[in-house]
């Protein structure tokens, strides 16, 4: 009896295992339909995808499957084929990316700006300057802590644009106060808020953002601030693989009015987060 | 102080709400991570008893290789299979890259190491132990093996549950190769480091308290599944 029992527990226990590895390991791939997006961490993170993805599914049965990682990192998935569709903000890397034949059809879908967010305390006194260039240069003239990315993600390259018209020469900048994370926007907004940096984010993500601490929006509204977003599908003619139809439908309409209706309507207590802008 | 409340808070009003999206996560979690223990134990287990009776010239260099790759680095882990799986990789046509697969492959490789290495160690001592009492009955290395796997079953169990503490724990390689694809690859570690990049530090915290009850879980189940074995075969 004992022993039958005994042996009827192993059997359960072993038979239990062997289906969780069958299901994972030899299960058919999901017959879902749906897409890879590689796009960026502000897109995700905000919540934007949250709320427009399923009004999008709902209206085509296409599922969309988001990565989210900094522009320079998504377009390298998308560069080796790995996603369908790329979603991201930093024009010039988008136009390289189409010219060099890895993308194709890319469209502008929606804007918002960049922020320079810093400690209330604010040792650069940079506090309502209305030139971002002028406000980094008093950054660097008091040698306070600036937290960036260092990630070639969207906000980087932005970040780099801006230091670059400020006339400083931020590859060869010496001490302590230039400090890259490496990491997402996230990140290095928790990194900047437990040091009391300065840092530049996107707006998207400093609205949905938590912990924020004692970090203030001290400079906006600069138009040299401005954050385009722009979507291309991966080109099918390299990838066979991607899923031609189906992309082009998400990308249709993200930019239909339906879909720039939804991007419009996403806001965060009161706020809105993103403004579409496309052409079509 | 404060944070540590309201992690506490949040861990109970995630527990409490059986929240279906929690439960997909802490589901797909196990799911991964135990079939990743169950593949590397069922590879790694006969591997360790293998070097642990036999002899051959280079042996002593493969069991400190060995029990170095137990100190693998999950993101360097994750980088190869990653590269190995992306379209323009070697296994591409497999289309096998941000999936639940993806990320057992990833987690497996992780967890072999430390399944052969105290396997190795356990079944060596055990070996020295009956060495001669197996020559003298004249059994073969394999039947050696065998034997020893069979003695030493019931160390066995933490060493499996070793490599499920660090497959479970992980959060580099499933990152890479899983992507943190909401409702598909998003897993405990994934989800925790998505929030603390929220700055939803209560939040994350709290995931990760529940994240940590899994694991006790896990164990006390094994523990009391060993514990009736030990009473029922002796």
């Amino acid at each position: 009896m004992v022993l039958t029992a005994a042996f009827q527990s192993a059997l359960v226990v072993g038979l239990a295992a062997t289906l969780t590895t069958a299901t994972v390991i030899a299960a058919e791939p999901p017959a879902e339909r749906y897409i890879t997006v590689a796009s960026t961490t502000s897109t995700e993170n905000s919540g934007l995808f949250g709320h427009i993805l399923p009004l999008f599914e709902e209206r085509t049965g296409i599922k969309v499957r988001v990565v989210a990682l900094g522009t320079g990192q998504a377009l390298d998935v998308g560069r080796r084929g790995d996603a369908d569709v790329v979603f991201v903000h930093d024009r010039a890397a988008e136009e390289r990316f189409v010219a060099e034949g890895h993308g194709v059809d890319r469209r502008d879908v929606m804007y918002n700006d960049f922020v320079l967010v810093g400690p209330r305390l604010d040792p650069a006194g940079v506090a309502g300057m209305s030139d971002i260039t002028a406000a980094l240069r008093a950054i660097r003239d008091a040698s306070a802590p600036f937290v960036s990315r260092g990630d070639r993600s969207g906000t980087h390259a932005a970040e780099l644009r801006l230091w670059q018209e400020a006339g400083v020469d931020i590859g060869t900048v010496e001490g302590s106060w230039y400090r890259q994370t490496g990491a997402g926007m996230g990140a290095s907004l928790n990194t900047a808020a437990a040091m009391d940096a300065y840092l530049l984010s996107d707006r998207g993500t400093w609205i949905a953002f938590r912990n924020r601490d004692d970090l203030a929006i001290l400079v906006e509204g600069d138009d040299r601030l401005f954050n385009q977003y722009g979507v291309m599908m991966v080109n099918p003619e390299r990838h066979p693989q991607v899923k031609r139809a189906d992309a082009q439908a998400f990308m249709d309409w993200l930019v239909s009015p339906e879909g720039q209706a939804a991007i419009a309507a996403y806001r965060i207590d009161g706020d809105q987060l993103f403004f579409p802008d496309a052409t079509t | 102080m404060g944070d540590f409340a309201a992690a506490s808070r949040a861990a109970v009003e995630l527990l409490a709400s059986g929240d279906p999206k929690l439960l997909e996560i802490v589901a797909l979690s196990l799911q991964v991570s135990l079939s990743a223990a169950l593949i590397a134990s069922v590879i790694g287990l006969p591997l360790g008893a293998a070097l642990a009776v036999s002899r051959f010239p280079g042996r002593r260099t493969l069991v400190v290789v060995t029990n170095a790759l137990m100190g693998l680095p999950p993101v360097v882990v994750g980088l190869v299979v990653y590269l190995l799986l992306s379209r323009a990789g070697p296994l591409g046509e497999l289309g096998l890259l941000f999936t639940p697969q993806a990320m057992v492959i990833a987690q497996s490789i992780l967890v072999l190491p430390i399944v052969v290495a105290l396997t190795r160690q356990a079944a060596e001592d055990a070996w020295a132990e009956y060495r001669d009492l197996l020559h003298s009955l004249g059994a073969a290395p394999l039947r050696s093996a065998v034997t020893l796997l069979w003695d030493i079953r019931h160390s066995l169990l933490t060493t499996v549950l070793a490599g499920f503490g660090r497959a479970a724990a992980e959060v580099g390689a499933v990152m890479i190769v899983g992507g943190n694809i909401d409702g598909v690859t998003r897993v405990m570690t994934t989800a925790i480091a998505l929030e603390t990049s929220k700055g939803d530090l209560p939040l994350a915290l709290g995931l990760g308290t529940v994240l940590i009850s899994v694991v006790v879980a896990v164990n006390a189940v094994a523990y009391l599944l060993r514990e009736a074995a030990m009473r029922r075969y002796g």
